[in-house]
């Protein structure tokens, strides 16, 4: 009778055993001698049409496809923008009102208009797509499918056709107009109708269009506007409103990518969105590696775009760069690899032990194995483990462009507003809170206590004792130390609290944190800020919801404390300043400023430094700034988190950049070494499964035994 | 018995109205249409325009479930509840938050489900079978005991613990199987090896003990004694008139769960990443899509209450003394 249980085991591990190559091996043998590197992906994206994706899980993807006219250097520290289809790095003419041309350092209230000229090179290309297919008279094959042939296709596979045509200036104008397309959610369509000529005026125009013809192809050609123009084939303009030096960054994130009508047109066909054709799901780019399979539910697959140009590697880095030998391909035709295949992971053990197998070239470090891969020395020093270095696993550490802190509400009457009553109270709990503690129990140590709200690497950053929050911390013995709780308790005696209650009116002082962290693993992080705050004997409710809760209540200001986080969106100082800039307040404004922090003579300097370039005038206005808010305090700076990467020896030219997302086509994968090693580490082991199966058949005797005397007694 | 199923069909009506209705409530409690729209356009930067632009663009513009502002029926009829209910009744899920067409997803991502569970569904039934026969044939002896208690234990443990067991044990130190993943066609096969087998282990305490229980109570019937008094052997008894009877009550509490196959299962898919019905639900949980939450839980209903006509006619079938009317 067990022996169906045993068929039933032992059938698929035969099945398997037929096999070639590892039984555990994830992809087709087929594949085990191809250039191609694997990784994985946990979140789907949502959205790959670059003027609406906003998203790093989505970057991660289109960074590969599309160019937009810049990109950040791949090696040089700091970050530095350098031309990706431009030809050289654009320079921002300012105009007054009169149509004069300024100086570079005129007062930003004289100019009222700056022109970006930017010429593309004239040799790009688009991926193979059907948009560009034409007949034999010209005519494009696939712009006006009839509703039959439409049903009759499911994916672009089914296409036959594809062809490309050059990259041109004005597919970057094109794509200008899209943000303020009303079929199109960009989420910048507001920020840059502030700053981009005529670009609210092109919105109205558009709305108009829309509904007029609803559902129909808005031709945009039709629709110009003065903020952006096509010069020639290969140079355009774009217009600003006023002086806005942040917006070179703007220029090499994706949703300033070039975008063909022909895709729009093809896209816009009626029927085609209800076949999931869009462009949403298929982009078109002239990256060097375009998406051939999109299938989200279990894996992403890149592949080399055969019109791709062949950018070089680049032949400068920073100091240490050639020694760690990331200049080795240097001047040599990217990209290096020939496929890219994504598969979804949605648990982090699985990932771990994938990589780990190394069915995975890179990975993360996450909380549940960070003791299996790391080791931290008595100094604080980092390292790998020895089953890690008998691997030849490399780890990459970068503190990351982010910032996670602890906001007060400053609209809230207890620990809100300009009063020294309230500010002492703000500073006492910002000694109080240990946030190196914080780090060493929740973070594994992956953080760096932020001394105020720029993170290293962003200019205007200051290390050292110049660095120190003086409010929180003193300089001892070359290191920054975390006043004692004493001077927290004295400086809340100075705000009229004695031992957790209200002088004046002899109330228990409690205070209430809002956190979107909810759920049981957020119960010891809780506990421990209760804990943080008891040292200075104030009673922490923390209401723990869910994030549109928590959204809801951060836009109507009805929340106290709060902890939220920001990802740099360029490695500009002005975007992390601008969290605390007044008019940028979350309540009314709707703006980024979730502590509805307002001080004047910090958003007079904000007005100033914004327009900045970087030297030692904006770096003595930034140290200004953060003065001011070192000194009101609105913020616990909270810390900033380092990012922890892993890869495998056979894969190169790995260098973390925290502001590049178009890194697949530096990488170099050592493809003999990793079939050699994944066959080492991957040997089927069946020792366990033969015993196994005789312990299974040695329990069954006295079964069998019992069965036969039951049988004979029954006949006897 | 075609009328009582009309009637059955007709019942289902009202059941399923609630059911959406309860499903809406429950989701818009917890989920305004504004942050059905955040959570669409992201994070950063979002303007109260762009999310009053993307809320009237699907639909998520007029009030939830009652229209003040409109005349007559259109008090109804013009809401988001209306709107998004009615064409579900004609099996039309219409298009995800993101866009997607719902129904082919659907038919794209139940292959995958029903590549685990009918698998997991027929070796499980062969194996609980066997073991309950086993157990009930040596009832009251040390091996029955023991299996028995074997069976609390394993019923105890989580299936959590199967599963990141199981991709510990076979797949990380054996090498056997692929951890996680999935392809198509035969590649698929060594993907599927692992969940079914974690699912039938997950399993088999509960369902040997519960298949024992019948297997024993049909052993204590009059017929059995008869079978016996007329000198059959055991294994015969077991066989031709204890299993034939016992498996009345085993098919009829499987047939009610066929249905249900589609749907896949919600953990076993997440941590297999597996991409069916299971994890497309729970996607879709995350991402705050309702259009995908209310179809599932439609979907999910008209399976359940289709099982359970299933089971009724099935009783027909397997004990002809039953007439539905």
């Amino acid at each position: 009778m067990n022996f169906l249980s045993l068929v039933s085991l032992a059938v698929p591990v035969l099945l398997l055993s037929a096999c070639e190559g590892s039984l555990n091996n994830p992809y087709p043998d087929s594949e085990s001698d191809k250039n191609i590197y694997y990784d994985s992906f946990e979140e789907r994206p949502r959205h790959l049409d670059p003027v609406a994706s906003y998203s790093a899980n989505e970057y991660v993807f289109l960074g590969q496809i599309y160019e937009p006219p810049l990109q950040y250097h791949f090696l040089k520290r700091p970050y530095q923008l350098v031309p990706l289809t431009a030809r050289e790095m654009p320079e921002p003419v300012y105009y007054n009102a009169d149509g004069v041309i300024l100086s570079a350092d005129a007062p930003a209230e004289e100019i009222s208009q700056v022109r970006y000229v930017i010429r593309i090179r004239p040799d790009i290309h688009f991926q193979p797509h059907p948009a560009f297919a034409r007949d034999d008279r010209g005519e494009y094959r696939y712009h006006s499918m009839s509703p039959e042939a439409i049903n009759a296709v499911h994916t672009l596979d089914d296409f036959e056709h594809s062809a490309t045509r050059r990259l041109t200036a004005a597919d970057y104008v094109y794509q200008v107009k899209r943000m303020v397309h009303p079929r199109v959610h960009s989420p910048i369509a507001g920020l840059m109708s502030k700053y981009i000529a005529g670009l609210d005026e092109l919105a109205s125009r558009l709305k108009t269009a829309n509904e007029d013809n609803p559902g129909e192809y808005i031709d945009l050609h039709d629709y110009d506007f003065k903020g952006a123009r096509a010069i020639d084939e290969t140079t355009f303009e774009i217009v600003l409103k006023q002086k806005y030096p942040q917006f070179i960054y703007w220029l090499s994130m994706y949703f300033f990518s070039p975008m063909p009508w022909e895709a729009d047109v093809f896209y816009s066909q009626a029927g085609m969105s209800d076949q999931n054709i869009t462009l949403d799901w298929y982009p078109v780019g002239t990256g060097p590696f375009m998406l051939t399979e999109n299938n989200p539910n279990r894996r992403m697959v890149l592949e080399r775009n055969p019109n791709y140009r062949g950018e070089l590697y680049p032949e400068e880095g920073e100091e240490g760069d050639a020694e760690s030998g990331l200049l080795r391909d240097a001047g040599r035709a990217m990209p290096f690899i020939d496929k890219a295949v994504y598969s979804l992971e949605r648990e982090a053990i699985p990932t771990w032990n994938k990589f780990l197998q190394g069915y995975y070239d890179t990975s993360g470090l996450v909380s549940d194995s960070f003791d299996q891969a790391v080791r931290v020395g008595s100094g604080g020093e980092v390292m790998l483990t020895e089953e890690m270095r008998a691997r030849d696993i490399n780890l990459l550490t970068a503190v990351t462009t982010s910032t996670f802190y602890m906001g007060f509400n400053m609209r809230d009457d207890v620990v809100g507003g300009d009063s020294q009553r309230a500010r002492l109270l703000r500073r006492a709990v910002s000694i109080a809170v240990d946030y190196e503690e914080f780090v060493s129990i929740f973070a594994n140590g992956r953080g760096k206590p932020a001394q105020g709200p720029l993170p290293p690497g962003i200019f205007g950053h200051r290390e050292g004792r110049a660095g120190i929050n003086p409010y929180v911390y003193d300089w001892v013995d070359g290191r920054a130390q975390r006043k004692p709780v004493a001077k927290a308790l004295e400086l809340l005696e100075q705000a009229g609290y004695s031992n957790g209650r209200d002088v004046r009116t002899g109330e228990p002082l409690v205070l209430y944190l809002d956190s979107p962290a909810a759920g049981p693993g957020s119960k010891a992080n809780f506990d421990w800020l209760r804990k943080q705050f008891r040292k200075l004997n104030i009673n922490l409710v923390i209401r723990a919801t869910d994030y549109n809760r928590f959204q809801e209540k951060m836009l109507k200001g009805t929340a106290q404390i709060y902890t939220w986080g920001w990802n740099a969106d360029y490695p500009d100082p002005e975007n992390f300043m601008f969290l605390l800039y007044g008019p940028n307040a979350k309540v009314g404004s709707n703006g980024e400023n979730a502590s509805n922090y307002e001080n004047p003579e910090f958003d007079r300097l904000f007005n100033i430094m914004k327009s900045m370039p970087n030297g030692e005038k904006r770096q003595q206005v930034i140290d200004d700034m953060i003065e001011i808010a070192r000194r009101d305090a609105p913020w616990l700076w909270g810390f900033h988190p380092l990012a922890y990467s892993l890869h495998h020896s056979w894969y190169h030219n790995a260098k973390p950049n925290l502001m590049a997302n178009n890194t697949l086509k530096y990488k170099r994968i050592d493809v003999p070494l990793r079939n050699k090693l994944r066959a080492e580490w991957n040997r089927p082991v069946w020792t366990p499964v033969i015993i196994l199966v005789l312990v299974l058949l040695v329990s069954l005797l006295p079964a069998a035994i019992l069965y036969k005397r039951r049988v004979e007694r029954s006949i006897r | 018995m075609i009328s009582y199923i009309i009637r059955r069909m007709l019942y289902a009506i009202p059941i399923l109205i609630g059911v959406n209705v309860i499903t809406f409530v429950l989701f818009f409690v917890v989920n305004t249409p504004d942050d059905i729209a955040r959570m669409q356009l992201g994070q950063k930067r979002v303007t109260p325009e762009a999310i009053e632009k993307w809320k009237a663009d699907h639909g998520y513009d007029k009030p939830v479930l009652w229209n003040s502002d409109a005349a007559a029926a259109g008090k109804i009829t013009e809401t988001i509840f209306f709107e998004n209910s009615v064409r579900l009744f004609v099996f039309d899920f219409g298009r995800s938050d993101s866009g997607r067409d719902i129904s082919y997803d659907i038919s794209q991502r139940m292959w995958p489900s029903l590549a685990i569970t009918v698998p997991s569904l027929i070796i499980g039934l062969l194996v609980y079978i066997t073991f309950a026969l086993t157990l009930a044939f040596f009832r009251a002896t040390y091996i029955d005991t023991w299996g028995v208690v074997l069976c609390v234990v394993m019923m105890s443990i989580s299936s959590m613990f199967y599963i990141i067991g199981g991709q510990y044990l076979v797949g990380k130190l054996l090498h056997l199987v692929p951890i996680s993943g999935y392809d198509t066609g035969t590649e698929a096969i060594k993907f599927l090896v692992l969940p079914v087998l974690v699912g039938l282990v997950g399993s088999i305490g509960s369902s040997t003990r519960w298949y024992r229980t019948i297997f024993l109570e049909e052993m204590g019937k009059d017929f059995v004694r008869t079978a016996r008094a007329k000198g059959l052997s055991e294994t015969v008894v077991l066989y031709r008139h204890v299993l034939r009877n016992g498996l009345i009550p085993i098919l009829t509490g499987v047939v009610v769960i066929l249905p249900m196959l589609f749907i896949g299962s919600l953990i076993t898919e997440s941590f297999f990443a597996i991409p069916g019905l299971g994890s497309y639900t729970i996607d879709a949980i995350n991402n705050q899509d309702f259009a995908i939450v209310r179809s599932m839980v439609f979907l999910g209903s008209v399976l359940y209450i289709l099982g359970l006509l299933l089971t009724d006619i099935s009783y027909t079938i397997v004990d002809p003394r039953i007439r539905l009317s």
